[in-house]
């Protein structure tokens, strides 16, 4: 039947390299750029954060750039740390990096639904970092509201130093990003539902897909209330309207007056009436469903991985399914629970605070079920498995201080310490990040043909592992005991001088996780040109992926649409030849389905 | 059991989809891939993700009513009457929005009719008619047929013209962005709308542009479907905006 098949395209393969490799159509060269695009984005978010911790214990060290860092440029460390790691990290590599790049090739579509849309995508979000960067470079420098970006802090230029123009840059940029997500989303979510092969149902997905389709699900319908509001913002600072800033504000010795009000010296800033919670709520509506974009691909790379290496199926995959999906929903409706201190009805926040313990038991569900999939596994401990095995650790060990933290009567002395710091690095940051490891040690063979060092790969993962816990475990007992996060030095406040010790600690396991990245770098890149060429399917996995070329062919499956039998975790099938069953086997391999 | 289709070889040139395929004998499946990706698979492809990309707009303006029901319930405590009062004053429309809502519910119309017309042409050109029996030729041509494109075109940039003459009618009267925060709104609302509607005015441009280059007729058809689909919603949009400015005033 296949013999009249010939090789062709989605868009014919381009020649010239700036349509090979720069403004290219094909989803695989616009998931590597995405990738790379993080992991520069990860380097500058990881040096901030070293500027930090540096600070924090020394503050009278003279730093290269700043000298003495002052507490406003504290701020705006912080600030930028948070912003870019969030939006250029975090969602952009395992969503847009690996989706882009995995997701058609393991439904068997040969591209992403619009190619031209992706590529658009891509460079908007491009342009979206470009902007950002360039609030450092601005006179007064980078913004210091945090990536919360909260009003009035944010609202008023003369607030502060990067609140000028530097603050217009930092919310241009979010905007771009926003519309670059939704553009990126809508494209993901038409893929999924219209480009799936004959026999790729819903429910033959492999998990990473599903995750990304909710993902991209969240990206779309919340990436436009945080535009909403960027636009008001940008309006209030720059057009004297008042949708967030409310009148008599002490701003630096200058009052916010209504339009022809009295004055009493200094310049007016004419604000009156405004809602500064009014800024909180958009934010946090599409803030909290952003903290599951960012992990929502973890959790499905990490149960394609426990399956595959554990050579057994995932455990309750429908449940995992459903699980995915309650977790987008209630994701929608938890949003307050970032603003238990914003004066709230106890109403309001009892019922935010059931909502967000609720998330509690498809959280659950899943780590049961990776667990249960790991329960008499015959497992191999490589590289990516062990990221993978990390990355249910690390999101557990956050997850478990979220119960505290989404009750009021817990959240009221704990928040603004760095307890809650402790919490959202581990669930929503290194989770996430272990998550885009594991990705990258597992596809990597297939993405550029040759294997990543496994001796490499292991010291990179047990430093990583004990130096994320040794940073940001302690932080729940330095919230504990009190100290507030965003403040620049503690050297000088009496009841957390015991706590300088342990801050010391931290910061050199960080600054020793910080090193230990650079390894990885170089085995990425030594791997590239040096590494072990690659078999077709290194892992012996079952999705399709594995059945085209290393690196895949332009069009993915040479101009054939692959067909479907199995579902995506078929290990270990009774009676069957292998341990493990393709996707695209013919339907009679085995009994099963 | 499989049917006895034999492999259909496809051949048509795509935008954004892929080229001649061989596609072996449908099964039962996914949604539907697996058939020849013709014209009508792309089209519902491109009406899905118009679908969603709707719904990336609708969260942007449900955001702003949010805000502007926030908003306008907001109270400021003031000293002088102990109590808390609302900054909050009603405007009054400028009347031209009638008159901007007529020309884009004509609009409307005339972007149905241009899908439609399009449509009856591509039914009758030779690669896309079902049928033998509709050769080329026998179907009446363009030449006579109404220019609905061009009047869409005409009438979407006559009603921002009507826009931007209301705003300047408020400016007139010394109602800016600033002055009060439902002035704020009602700027960002028709602006937003706007900006929206441009994007629709562009996509009718494009069509003109593919027209002129002779690019297929499918092409224009699958751009013609998905913009009224989005004219519709733009329609609907400011209906919308235009009743939430009149009566939540």
């Amino acid at each position: 039947m296949s013999s009249e098949a010939q090789a062709v395209h989605a868009h014919p393969a381009p020649t010239g390299f700036i349509r090979k490799y720069i403004f290219s159509l094909d989803h695989k060269v616009i998931g590597i750029q995405y990738y790379f695009l993080a992991l520069v984005a990860v380097f500058v978010g990881m040096g901030l954060s070293l500027f930090m911790r540096i600070h924090l214990v020394w503050p009278e060290a003279n730093l290269p750039w700043f000298g003495h860092i002052k507490p406003e440029q504290y701020l705006t460390l912080l600030t930028m740390h948070g912003t870019i790691m969030v939006f250029f990290v975090l969602t952009t590599a395992p969503q847009s990096g690996f989706g882009n790049y995995f997701l058609p090739i393991q439904i068997g579509a040969p591209d992403m639904a619009f190619p031209t849309l992706n590529m658009l995508s891509f460079w908007t979000t491009f342009v979206s970092f470009m902007v950002m960067l360039a609030a450092f470079f601005v006179e007064g420098g980078a913004p210091l509201a945090g990536w919360t970006n909260y009003v009035t802090l944010s609202a008023i230029p003369s607030a502060g130093p990067g609140l000028g123009l530097g603050e217009d840059l930092w919310i241009i940029s979010i905007a771009i990003f926003c519309v670059a997500s939704m553009m990126g989303a809508l494209n993901f979510i038409t893929t999924t539902l219209d480009l799936r092969a004959r026999g790729m149902s819903l429910f033959r997905m492999p998990l990473t897909c599903w995750a990304w389709f909710v993902t991209a699900m969240l990206g779309l319908l919340a990436f436009g209330v945080l535009l909403a509001g960027g636009i008001l913002l940008l309006l209030d600072r720059n057009l004297g309207t008042s949708f967030f800033v409310p009148g008599g504000l002490n701003v630096n010795g200058s009052l916010t007056f209504p339009p022809g009000g009295l004055n009493p010296g200094g310049h007016a800033i004419t604000h009156t009436g405004g809602s500064p919670l009014l800024w909180q709520h958009l934010f946090w509506f599409f803030g909290h469903p952003e903290v599951y974009i960012a992990i929502l691909p973890g959790m499905g790379v990490a149960s394609q991985l426990l399956s595959t290496f554990s050579r057994k199926p995932i455990f309750g995959y429908r449940a995992m399914v459903y699980a995915i999906l309650a977790i987008g929903i209630l994701g929608f409706l938890v949003w307050g629970h970032h603003m238990f201190m914003s004066g709230m009805s106890p109403y309001s926040a009892f019922a935010f605070s059931i909502m967000t313990m609720a998330i509690g038991v498809p959280s659950a569900i899943k780590t049961f079920n990776w667990l249960g999939t790991l329960w008499g596994g015959r497992i191999r401990f490589q590289t990516p498995m062990l990221f993978a095995i990390g990355f249910v650790s690390l999101f557990v060990s956050g997850g478990l201080s979220g119960p505290f933290l989404a009750q009021p009567v817990l959240d009221i002395p704990l928040h603004d310490t760095a307890f809650v710091v402790a919490h959202f690095h581990l669930i929503m940051g290194v989770a996430a990040i272990f998550g885009i490891f594991a990705g990258t040690y597992y596809w990597f063979p297939k993405m550029f043909g040759r294997m990543m060092n496994e001796t490499l790969g292991k010291i990179h993962f047990f430093v990583t592992l004990a130096g994320a816990y040794a940073v940001f475990m302690p932080m729940h007992y330095l919230g504990m005991a009190g100290q507030p996060r965003r403040y620049s030095q503690f050297t000088e406040v009496h009841y957390l001088l015991h706590l300088i010790p342990l801050n010391r600690f931290i910061s050199i396991a960080a600054f020793i996780t910080i090193a230990v990245q650079f390894i990885f770098v170089f085995n990425l890149f030594w791997s590239m040109k040096k590494g072990k060429k690659a078999a077709l399917n290194p892992w012996e996995a079952t999705t399709l992926e594995w059945t085209v070329p290393s690196p895949p062919p332009h069009d993915n499956f040479g101009g054939v649409t692959p067909v479907v039998n199995h579902g995506p975790y078929e290990y270990s099938v009774p009676g069957a030849a292998k341990d493990y069953i393709m996707q695209t086997d013919p339907a009679t391999v085995a009994a099963a389905h | 059991m499989a049917t006895t289709l034999s492999p259909v070889v496809v051949d048509e040139p795509k935008i954004g989809g892929r080229g001649p395929t061989v596609v072996p004998p449908p099964r039962d499946g996914g949604w539907g891939d697996g058939r020849p990706d013709d014209h009508r698979d792309r089209l519902r492809r491109y009406r899905i993700g118009m679908f969603f990309a709707l719904a990336a707009v609708v969260m942007l303006f449900v955001s702003f009513t949010s805000a502007y029901i926030v908003r306008q319930g907001v109270g400021t405590w003031s000293d002088a009457s102990a109590r808390y009062v609302t900054d909050w004053q009603p405007i009054t429309l400028p009347p031209i929005l009638w008159i901007n809502t007529i020309i884009l519910l004509a609009s409307s119309f005339t972007v149905a009719m241009a899908r439609r017309a399009l449509a009856r042409k591509l039914k009758a050109s030779p690669r896309h008619g079902a049928s033998p029996v509709t050769a080329p030729g026998l179907i009446a041509d363009n030449q006579r047929s109404i220019p609905w494109l061009g009047i869409t075109f005409v009438l979407g940039a006559g009603f921002l013209v009507g826009q931007l003459l209301a705003w300047g009618q408020m400016r007139h009267l010394g109602i800016f962005v600033g002055t009060n925060p439902s002035s704020s709104f009602f700027y960002v609302l028709t602006g937003t709308h706007g900006i929206h509607l441009l994007g629709g005015i562009l996509a009718l441009a494009y069509v003109g542009v593919t027209s002129l280059l002779r690019k297929p007729l499918v092409t224009r058809f699958l751009v013609v479907d998905v913009t009224a689909l989005y004219w519709h919603f733009m329609d609907f949009l400011w209906i919308y905006i235009f009743a939430l400015l009149h009566f939540a005033r």
